[in-house]
């Protein structure tokens, strides 16, 4: 067994994984987050993706012993201190951006790291970004409007 | 209205909280203290005979519970079918068992052989590598028409051949179809096949036996879209345990789109596995796994001929279809390329004569059922394909010729020549309004501008109609369901006046927890946040029948509001108990109860309270409490309808088709919540795409699945699809459910596929192509340019 | 998975003593490998993770050369713009998350047949250094799957004389979205140079006619190489395929 410890949404969180423990399964077993989700096993759903060191990843195609030490964001650490949702989360909400809401965690990680990159971006350029992501209910039409709202909001 | 949204209003989701934050509880998020896993090994190939299976060593690897074969499921029932049709000669079906564990033979890629239950997933899938299986491989059944033929090597050996069924629909039509064909002055003919689809939910299915010994009870949390009747086909007729003792959970289910209607063997295997080494047993797919286990959709190989008189006039349709079953019957398998498909044959057109000819067929791949408009879709695009075809043939107008066939709105109720009749439409009113939002008199100018660039562009047009609001239990049980398709509700009153709906619909993305109270708000005239559902769980649950076939605002709304009416009847009489007046001279408004034409009134709030304090009561006329059930059984479909178009470029060089539009003109009746609507539109136009461009589901010769995972099966992705133009204000509203309400799930997915393919064949029209087979891929597309030349 | 132990070295010597050890393998940004394991179609007994090491990181341009650490990942090549048709390329690998973690390193020395990275860089003569030695980009490439990287040999870098000229071109596989053909054409001290990725079963090669054409003064019109041994799948006939070359070159040289 390998000791890690990553700081998670903030919290430091240690455990004892294999060396096939993927970053996924840390996170929903020992970290106990399970908003974070597996919709696939050939990295191309993105219902797993997170933040590592600031930047979008697939967890399930990290190793849990290769986040040692990382600053990793999830889904549970993206609403707003007092609880209430985050700007893009409030604008998937007021968009209806989400139906049965299995992609969406991996969803809002992915908008997120696309505004952090590119502030106001076209409609193709979020579409082109959401590549890695996919959806089966909202045909993402209204997870582009709510990007775009994200956006708007945030200057 | 109510102050937060009542009938109508674009409320926002209750539901979307705990999904945006992480806190959806699905049922791989479950973890039951103990619980050990299982891993299935399937089979690697098509077909094969089983001689033996050595688990001796696999028994001795590390963390290894127990290892099952179908030895252990000796005197367990097979995984049933819930609808049985009838051939053209009156005989049943051909029913073959479906084991949980492969029984002698194995009949599909991915059909479970053995199981281990391990104390971790990663042992039972190492052990799982360490079973021994010695098969002997047969030739794969996999082409439908080479299936049929004679000397055919036979799926199931028990069974007279490949043959399912052969049925003919409406057979005393059958002459009168061929007479008119022949006669007719013109007939148009296409061949075609609609594509093998996998619905892939973005939730792998998941399944956690556990088994309380001390009171004897079994649960079972699934992925399901109807828990109810799970435990009903598990309990009755797979493992004989009774109801009582068996509680089915179904928490957030991460979408269906139908492949969650049907019970599996891997429900079943952790229901009985949980009691036999008493732990909870979890099996959690991967999306590999959901390839070849869960039920597909669609593969229709089709024939169609539409006969037309001189003026354009449908005479009659005549088609023949292979419908592939797979290997096994999944739950509802036969009912969707007969009842759902063959009463479809009519659209939305005046066509006198109509013959359908279905032949199921057992082939060796993954059983093929109900997926997103399952019938409905493969009806739609024969006919909408065929329509367009014959219009270009004749040189009239799509869009006129179907007009010219349209059923007239004088005309309702309106009985087709297919069983079925609508009791409302306006198909004139949609095709106005989608000209009109699709800009169709701009298109020639926008082809133009697309031509100047090098490109073709076309514009495809359909009109559907789908059956829906599943279904009149009268009318399926003469149709082979053997299943009653009411649903049901109970509201109950809390003392402080707020209610929770027990609703046997199941909500998997489509906001049910925000809509049905909407529809309670409204009828009594207090807030949507004082009304909680309640669904998912056959333990604190009405029997119900659950939600797909577009059903929940139709069926299951219908019955909360008929319980919700037996709440008011009830409450008005508490209210007249309090007001001293009699209960025809009590009104209720706004959530207040007054004696007609005076100021006495009281709230809600004093009603419900009374109904639980119920000092000076008159308790012989009166019993305390408020709550109420019921169950709604409809009296016909819902039909919703609409006009779609599609517009697209094609590059000629390589084949790639680009949507520059689609516009979709819907009517579905009354709307409860249009916000929701349009969403189930946007998702439903989605998959119809994903149908019709990407999504292809392929057997080679050997029945070894090639498009296996993402890698190869093409799931539509945010850069495939435009921006959807929806409109919902063409409203006839249904005149037989309380609400006027229609479906709205399935639209998309049954009108896309047709307005696609039209577009790209009207684009490469003077290339010469006629017809180009789903999915329209680039190579595909470029190889119909090539063959047209 | 089967199991495996890690090794994490902080230099390219330790990576490399790290990897003689029986069955070990390295590992770097994982996008590949790892799917792979997850389906149990490789074992590695030990994996070598080769994102701790720091001289193997970063982007330097000088002589006309640009210099990318192999364990450089795609978002970065994406985002140096030296190279702008290489940083194209690799702006529209994967999908941002896979670019967040893929290297370049990882990419070539996997050598998959519809892999990006080995068209820009037979396209544009670039050498491949290892801890061993420098390979040319011609020597590189052996077959599908294949590179000339002896067992236990890393790549350290990849040196990218910048050309005159340059695009990549490509269609997607609809459903991975890995190339189904991929052209990438340079037009470099010695004259254009053509490479193409997904067509063949060879995995990554030059298209010497379209070469010799181009720098000959003749025309591409109307060419395509042979359609013998291009990959014939459910997404594309070989003659599908060999027909794109054509198409994509053509496109490629307009656009550069």
């Amino acid at each position: 067994m390998i000791s890690v410890t990553m700081t998670v949404n903030g919290k430091p969180v240690s455990g004892a994984v294999e060396g096939r423990t993927l970053l996924v399964d840390f996170l929903r077993e020992t970290a106990g987050l399970t908003g974070t989700h597996v919709g696939c096993d050939t990295s191309q759903c993105g219902a797993c993706t997170i933040h590592v060191n600031g930047r979008a990843v697939k967890s399930c195609t990290m190793l849990a012993a290769e986040a040692d030490g990382a600053e990793i964001a999830t889904i549970e650490g993206m609403a707003n201190p007092d609880g209430s949702l985050g700007v893009i989360q409030a604008a998937f909400k007021e968009h209806h951006g989400l139906q049965c809401g299995f992609c969406t965690p991996g969803m809002v990680m992915s908008a997120a790291s696309l505004l952090a990159e590119n502030r106001n971006p076209s409609e193709a350029e979020i579409r082109e970004y959401l590549e890695g992501n996919i959806c089966r209910c909202t045909g993402y039409h209204n997870i582009v409007k709510a990007i775009q709202a994200a956006a708007a909001q945030l200057g | 209205m109510p102050a937060d949204g009542g009938i109508g209003a674009s409320t926002r989701r209750r539901e979307d909280v705990r999904f945006l934050t992480g806190k959806g509880q699905y049922t791989d998020d479950i973890n039951i203290r103990g619980q050990a896993y299982v891993h299935f090994l399937r089979s690697d190939i098509a077909h094969g005979k089983i001689n033996n299976i050595d688990t001796s060593d696999a028994e001795n690897m590390p963390g290894v519970i127990r290892i099952f074969t179908s030895k252990d499921f000796e005197g367990v029932g097979g995984v049933p079918c819930g609808w049985q049709v009838t051939d053209r000669f009156g005989q049943p079906m051909q029913e073959p068992k479906h084991p949980v564990l492969a029984e002698g033979k194995v009949r599909h890629v991915g059909e479970p052989i053995a199981a281990v239950v391990a104390e971790t997933r990663e042992q039972a899938r190492d052990a799982a590598e360490a079973i021994i299986v010695d098969i002997e491989e047969l030739p794969a059944v996999i082409d439908m028409k080479a299936a049929l033929q004679d000397g055919a090597t036979k799926v199931h050996d028990d069974l007279t051949g490949n043959l399912c069924f052969d049925w003919g629909f409406v057979e005393e039509n059958r002459e009168a179809v061929d007479e008119a064909i022949r006669n007719a002055a013109h007939v148009t003919t296409l061949e075609l096949t609609n594509n093998r689809l996998v619905a892939n939910p973005m939730e792998p299915r998941v399944a956690i036996g556990d088994y309380d010994a001390a009171r004897d009870e079994h649960t079972l949390y699934t992925t399901s879209q109807n828990p109810h009747v799970i435990r009903l086909l598990m309990g009755a007729f797979v493992l004989g345990i009774p109801e009582n003792k068996l509680r089915v959970i179904a928490p957030d289910v991460g979408g269906g789109f139908g492949t969650k209607i049907f019970h599996y063997q891997e429900e079943a295997f952790c229901t009985f596995a949980a009691k036999a080494v008493n732990r909870p047993v979890k099996w959690t797919s991967s999306r590999s796994e959901a390839f070849m286990s869960d039920a597909h959709g669609r593969d229709h190989v089709t024939k169609i001929e539409l006969a037309l008189d001189e003026n354009g006039k449908f005479l009659a349709v005549r088609t023949d279809t292979y419908a592939n079953m797979g290997a096994y019957l999944s739950t509802f398998a036969p009912s969707v390329p007969t009842w759902l498909h063959g009463t479809l044959m009519a659209g939305n057109y005046t066509t006198p004569l109509v013959y359908v000819n279905v032949k199921a067929v057992f082939t060796n791949t993954v059983p093929v059922d109900a997926y997103r408009g399952a019938g409905r879709p493969e009806a739609t695009f024969q006919l909408e394909r065929v329509i367009d075809k014959a219009a270009r043939e004749l040189g009239i107008d799509p869009i006129e010729l179907r007009r010219r066939n349209f059923i007239q709105p004088d005309q309702y109720p309106y009985a087709t020549p297919v069983a079925l009749e609508y009791d409302t439409g306006n198909y004139p009113a949609t095709m106005d309004k989608l000209v009109e939002i699709a800009d169709i008199k701009g298109f020639a100018a926008r082809k133009a501008e697309s031509e100047s660039r090098g490109k073709k562009r076309g514009l495809g047009i359909a009109h559907y109609i789908e059956a829906c609001g599943i279904a009149p239990s009268n009318l399926v049980g003469q149709l082979g369901a053997r299943a009653g398709l009411y649903e049901s509700a109970t509201v109950r009153v809390n003392p402080t006046g707020g209610l929770v709906v027990m609703t046997g619909s199941h909500s998997h993305g489509q906001g049910h927890e925000t809509t049905f109270p909407q529809v309670v708000a409204e009828m009594i005239g207090i807030d949507a946040g004082m009304v909680e559902i309640v669904h998912g769980d056959t333990a604190n649950t009405p029997m119900g029948m659950g939600t797909y076939g577009s059903r929940s605002i139709a069926v299951g709304g219908s019955a909360i509001v008929r319980a919700t009416e037996k709440i008011i009847a009830k409450a008005r009489k508490i209210a007249a108990h309090l007001l001293e007046a009699s209960d025809e001279d009590i009104e209720l408004k706004d959530g207040q109860f007054t004696v007609k034409g005076t100021d006495k009134s009281v709230a809600w709030g004093d009603v419900c309270l009374a109904a639980y304090v119920p000092h000076n009561y008159p308790l012989e006329d009166l019993e305390p409490g408020l709550e109420e059930t019921a169950f709604y059984d409809p009296a016909n479909f819902v039909y919703p309808a609409g006009a779609y178009a599609c517009e697209v470029e094609v590059d000629p060089e390589t084949g790639k088709v680009e949507i520059m539009s689609f516009c979709a003109a819907d009517d579905f009746g009354n709307i409860i919540n249009p916000m929701i609507v349009e969403g189930q539109v946007h998702g439903g136009l989605a998959q119809g795409i994903g149908q019709a461009l990407l999504e292809h589901c392929v057997y080679d010769e050997n029945g070894q699945l090639v498009s296996g995972s993402y890698m190869d099966y093409a799931m539509p992705r945010a850069d495939d699809l435009p921006s959807f133009v929806t409109d919902t204000s063409c409203q006839t509203p249904c005149t037989h459910n309380p609400l006027g309400v229609k479906g709205c799930g399935e639209a998309g997915a049954i009108g896309a596929p047709p307005a696609v393919v039209n577009a790209v064949v009207d684009a490469l029209a003077d290339m010469g192509v006629t017809h180009i087979d789903m999915p329209l891929t680039p190579a595909r597309v470029w190889s119909a340019i090539q063959a047209a030349k | 998975m089967h199991n495996f132990d890690i090794e994490k070295p902080s230099s390219v010597s330790e990576a490399v003593a790290a990897l003689a050890a029986e069955g070990a393998q390295a590992l770097a940004g994982g996008q590949t490998l790892i799917p792979t394991m997850k389906q149990r179609l490789a074992a590695p007994e030990k994996l070598v993770l080769l994102s701790g090491i720091e001289e193997l990181k970063g982007i330097s341009a000088s002589g006309g050369k640009l210099t990318i650490g192999a364990a450089t990942t795609h978002a970065e090549v994406a985002a140096d713009g030296s190279y702008p048709a290489l940083s194209a390329l690799a702006a529209d690998i994967g999908d941002p998350a896979v670019r967040n973690r893929g290297t370049i390193g990882g990419s070539l020395a996997n050598n998959d047949p519809s892999a990006d990275y080995p068209a820009a860089v037979l396209a544009s003569n670039a050498v491949v250094n290892t801890n061993k030695r420098a390979i040319a980009a011609d020597d590189f490439f052996v077959g599908m799957f294949e590179t000339a990287l002896d067992e236990g040999e890393i790549i350290t870098s990849v040196e990218f004389p910048l050309p005159e000229a340059a695009s990549y071109q490509k269609i997607d596989q609809p459903a991975s979205r890995f190339a189904l053909v991929g052209v990438f054409v340079a037009k470099g001290a010695n004259g254009w140079r053509v490479a193409v990725t997904g067509a063949s079963n060879e995995g990554v090669f030059r298209w010497s006619a379209a070469e010799e054409a181009l720098n000959g003064g003749g025309s591409l019109e109307g060419m395509a190489p042979d359609a013998d041994g291009m990959i014939d799948d459910i997404h594309g006939s070989a003659a599908y395929r060999a027909h794109l070359v054509g198409v994509l070159t053509r496109r490629a040289v307009a656009a550069a």
